[in-house]
C-alpha cells in the first residue's frame, strides 16, 4: 500500500513539474531551483509535512523532498544549537546526498564518454 | 524612410507568426501520463529501498539518506551509461524532479565538457544545473533557520 501512495504522489509532482515545462517558458533547470524552493517553503509552513506523511519516498524523493530535508533540518539545528543551526542545519541534514551527488558525479563522468547523440 | 520602416516591422511581425506555428504544440496528454509513470516507478523504488533499510533498524532520517544516495548513485550510473538521457526523451519531467535527475544534471555536463580538464571541465561544469539548485535551496534553508530562530523559539 506505501509503494501505491509513493507512486501516486511522486507521479503527481511530476506531472505538475511537466505542465510546468510544457505550459510556460520554464527550462528544466528553473523547475529545478523552483521545487527545492517550494519544497523549503512548503515545509516551514507546515504543508510538506502531512504530505510526506502521506506519499513517504512518494515526497521525499522527487526534489521538493530535498527542500524538506533542508528546511527540516534548519529547523531542528535551531532547536539544538541555537542561531548557529540555522546555518548548520540544513547543509548537514543533506550532506550525504549532496557528498553522493558529487563523488558519484565525479566518477561517472571520469569513468564515462557521452554517448554520440542520434 | 518610413514607409521602409514600417515595411520591416510588417516582415518581422510576419515572420514572427510563422515562427509561433511552426513550433510544435507539447503533447500535454502523452508527456503527462509517461512523466507520471516515470517519476511515480523511481518513487515506489524509493520507497523499496527505504522500507529495506527501515527493518534494519535504521530510523526514518538515516533511511531517506540512504535511499538518496543510492538512488543518486544509479541516477549517475545509468546517466554514464547513456541509459538516463533515453528513458528521459520520453519520460521528461518524470525523470528530471526526482532525486536521480539531480544526480543526471550533474553527470551529463560533466561527461560533456571532460575535454576543457578535470578542473574547469569536469569540476567547474558538473554544478552547472546543480550550482543553481544547491544556491537556492541552501540560501533559503538558512532563511527559514534564521526566521525560526527569531520568530518561533
Amino acid at each position: 500500500m506505501d509503494y501505491l501512495r509513493a507512486f501516486l504522489v511522486g507521479g503527481i509532482i511530476c506531472v505538475i513539474g511537466q505542465l510546468l515545462m510544457d505550459g510556460t517558458k520554464l527550462t528544466p533547470a528553473h523547475v529545478l531551483v523552483l521545487f527545492v524552493t517550494l519544497g523549503v517553503f512548503l515545509t516551514a509552513i507546515g504543508v510538506y509535512d502531512p504530505i510526506v506523511d502521506f506519499g513517504g519516498a512518494g515526497a521525499t524523493v522527487p526534489l521538493p523532498g530535498f527542500g524538506y530535508a533542508l528546511a527540516k533540518g534548519a529547523i531542528k539545528g535551531v532547536k539544538t544549537s541555537g542561531l548557529l543551526g540555522a546555518f548548520t542545519g540544513g547543509v548537514s541534514a543533506t550532506s550525504g546526498g549532496v557528498a553522493a551527488a558529487i563523488v558519484f558525479g565525479y566518477a561517472m563522468a571520469v569513468l564515462f564518454t557521452p554517448k554520440s547523440k542520434q | 524612410m518610413q514607409n521602409k520602416k514600417i515595411q520591416r516591422i510588417n516582415k518581422q511581425m510576419e515572420y514572427n507568426a510563422y515562427v509561433k506555428q511552426k513550433i510544435p504544440k507539447p503533447n500535454y496528454i502523452k508527456n503527462c501520463f509517461w512523466a507520471f509513470i516515470v517519476g511515480g516507478g523511481i518513487s515506489a523504488v524509493g520507497q523499496g529501498i527505504h522500507n529495506i533499510f527501515k527493518e534494519t533498524g535504521f530510523n526514518r532520517e538515516d533511511a531517506a539518506t540512504i535511499t538518496a544516495i543510492i538512488l543518486i548513485f544509479f541516477g549517475a550510473f545509468l546517466t554514464g551509461l547513456g541509459v538516463y538521457d533515453r528513458i528521459g526523451k520520453s519520460a521528461g519531467a518524470g525523470s528530471i524532479v526526482p532525486i536521480t535527475g539531480f544526480a543526471n544534471s550533474i553527470v551529463s555536463p560533466a561527461m560533456e565538457f571532460k575535454r576543457e580538464g578535470f578542473i574547469f571541465g569536469v569540476g567547474g561544469k558538473m554544478f552547472a544545473l546543480a550550482g543553481p539548485v544547491l544556491v537556492y535551496g541552501f540560501s533559503s534553508s538558512v532563511i527559514v533557520g534564521l526566521l525560526y530562530y527569531f520568530f518561533r523559539r
